[in-house]
């Protein structure tokens, strides 16, 4: 792979070059300026062009001198993308099993896989912590915690 | 009302058993936050603020900004025990705290960093106390062209100082304005960037994207394989904490220099606490009789950072509360909790929320002194919470930051934007963006849309309101501040500033 292919300002670069190129079309269809002054388009017409102008400065930039970016180590990366897809998961289930349960489940997997602590440590904590937050949020402080369809 | 009857009715404010009670929690919950490498004063005020709103402000403000002074003090005990800043700002203290310790030295280390605190951090109480109400009349004066200056100002600052690429700074920020954009523009009525969801018709929570950012943002970062560092001997006795008389007489200019550095670079919107730290240190160094000492353990290199750190709170709530400006990651959450709770910082602050201003600069001085008393005789206990293990920490976090969204708006799609707002966090950490432009840019985003439009609607749509006397030097500052990086002698100096925070 070519080096500017690796580089994270090559691609987020272009990522934000897309998302202001969104910005600056989807403004164009509000009014820019009105009878009373600047209209709705008026703000994110400018901030989108810079963030185009800005954007492709910086994948040129990666593209141009590729040696000065440092490369993202994408080993360590699927570690914490792992822990996010975890997060993502228990968020997902909560409709159904509820936070209690979720959040038993996500923490369990924290302890276990993330941290490699042994499987008895990762039950007693994912109970322990999950009832915990039980008694604190929905019994002391009567906040309601999501709830599920099942539980 | 008069500086002396205000702090009196302060005190009578700060001195509830509520009040006293909320005082009490922070400045514990900034000490232990401080202390723990990895967890930092803006993801704890951000994930905290939700729960807050059932709480009476006055007392909650009182508690967030315990949280906010107090991790400056706990962030000087892993960096003399561990050589691991707990704080950003306590970054400088690993050079001469560290070497103490290994000399031997790390209760008189700890010891005075808590005094330098003290010190400082009254200091800066009483320089706000002094400076916010004359600068809060004085900015009576400006209308919307001087605030929409103010906050190109505030912005551009944040943006020189927050990253090694000013590109990158200014892209974070251009994001912050985006998100701040969706919703229902007030002016127009007009749907903006809300992709069809009725959700997001009211914009996007700015606690979502500072939970997602700052919390979950850090969690996922930490799930990176790092080595934990030894950690040296807690000296036991307040005896042994003490510094000398020698001690206390050499850090008596270090005293001085960090209470005013640290006061003055608060008042600077973007210069932070840890530029105040560096600064304050180099200043001591630089008028030392013995210079050679420093960095192997002179103990003015603990005292004047120290110091210059906590004075930076004082001084940074000064543009926060009289101009409704904030100047870093975290007074922008504290400006979001005083509009969420109804109030309006700015010029009129003082005068309308007497109580709130002045029951939290009397919960400084009390906040203060609670300070020196945990962090003196019970350091020994709170370094032991280094000992606390990951697997515990992490899911804490996570757990109080669902929780924390959710009991905003009992709401399944506010989740659904913190997972995605906590992955945005990482992957600008993963790719060297800052993430306090864009935390600003959400907070100021709204306000300076407005002031802009305000301004060019009183003058019919002409840019001249701009060139005012105020805002035209306010603009043509900012302005500099962004063209002076391309001249390679003042990027080189940039950097190095933002080398020494890194």
């Amino acid at each position: 792979m070519k080096p500017a292919l690796r580089s994270g300002d090559f691609w987020s670069g272009l990522v934000l070059a897309a998302l202001g190129t969104y910005i600056v079309v989807t403004a164009h269809a509000w009014d820019y300026i009105t009878e009373e002054g600047p209209g709705a388009g008026f703000f994110p017409m400018w901030y989108g062009g810079a963030m185009i102008v800005l954007s492709l400065l910086l994948t040129l930039g990666a593209i141009l001198r590729p040696s000065q970016r440092a490369e993202v180590r994408w080993k360590d990366v699927s570690r914490a993308i792992a822990a996010w897809v975890a997060f993502v998961a228990c968020v997902a289930l909560m409709p159904f099993i509820g936070f209690v349960i979720s959040f038993a489940l996500l923490t369990a997997f924290i302890v276990k896989v993330m941290c490699g602590e042994k499987i008895r440590t990762a039950l007693i904590v994912a109970i322990c912590g999950s009832a915990g937050f039980y008694l604190l949020f929905e019994v002391a402080l009567e906040l309601s915690l999501p709830a599920g369809k099942l539980f | 009302m008069d500086i002396v009857s205000g702090l009196l009715h302060g005190f009578q404010v700060a001195l509830t058993a509520n009040n006293l009670m909320m005082c009490v929690v922070g400045v514990v919950l900034g000490t232990v936050i401080g202390v723990l490498p990895g967890l930092g004063p803006p993801a704890t005020i951000a994930m905290l603020l939700p729960l807050t709103m059932k709480l009476e402000p006055t007392g909650a403000m009182i508690m967030l900004a315990g949280i906010y002074y107090g991790a400056k003090y706990g962030g000087s005990t892993t960096s003399i025990l561990l050589n691991v800043p707990g704080e950003s700002s306590s970054v400088v203290t690993c050079i001469d705290g560290y070497a103490m310790a290994r000399k031997g030295r790390a209760g008189p280390a700890l010891g005075m960093a808590a005094i330098a605190s003290f010190i400082a951090g009254t200091f800066g109480v009483v320089a706000l106390m002094l400076v916010a109400p004359p600068l809060a009349r004085l900015s009576l004066a400006f209308s919307a062209p001087e605030y929409f200056a103010l906050m190109v100002l505030g912005l551009a600052m944040v943006v020189l100082l927050s990253g090694e690429s000013l590109t990158k700074a200014l892209l974070a920020m251009f994001l912050g304005l985006w998100i701040a954009s969706m919703g229902t523009d007030i002016f127009s009525a007009t749907s903006r960037f809300t992709f069809g969801q009725v959700e997001l018709m009211g914009g996007i929570d700015f606690v979502i994207v500072a939970i997602g950012v700052f919390a979950i943002g850090e969690v996922l970062g930490n799930m990176e394989p790092t080595k934990a560092p030894d950690m040296l001997p807690v000296p036991k006795g307040l005896r042994n904490l003490m510094p000398t008389w020698e001690d206390m007489r050499k850090c008596r200019f270090a005293f001085v220099n960090g209470s005013v550095v640290g006061f003055l670079i608060g008042i600077l919107p973007g210069a932070g606490s840890t530029i105040a730290s560096f600064m304050s240190y180099g200043i001591e160094k630089a008028v030392s009789k013995h210079p050679e000492e420093f960095g192997h353990g002179a103990i003015e290199g603990v005292a004047a950072p120290e110091g210059a750190n906590n004075a930076e709170t004082g001084g940074a709530l000064v543009p926060l509360l009289t101009l409704g400006i904030p100047g870093s990651g975290t007074t922008a959450i504290l400006l979001a909790a005083l509009i969420l709770w109804g109030f309006k910082p700015g010029p009129l602050f003082i005068q309308d929320s007497p109580e709130l201003f002045w029951g939290l600069v009397a919960s400084m001085y009390i906040g203060n002194v609670l300070l020196l008393i945990l962090n003196l005789p019970l350091v020994a206990v709170f370094a032991q919470l280094l000992k606390l293990p990951a697997y515990m920490m992490y899911p804490l976090i996570l757990g109080v930051s669902i929780v924390g969204v959710y009991t905003s708006a009992n709401s399944m799609f506010q989740l659904a934007l913190l997972c995605g707002f906590g992955l945005l966090g990482y992957l600008m950490r993963k790719l060297d963006y800052p993430t306090a432009p864009l935390v600003l840019g959400l907070v100021l985003g709204d306000l300076m849309e407005k002031a802009l439009r305000q301004s060019l609607m009183m003058s019919q749509g002409s840019i001249s309101i701009l060139f005012r006397p105020i805002p035209s030097v306010l603009l043509v500052v900012a302005a500099l501040l962004l063209i002076v990086p391309l001249f390679k002698k003042f990027n080189a100096a940039r950097l190095q500033v933002i080398d020494r925070e890194a």
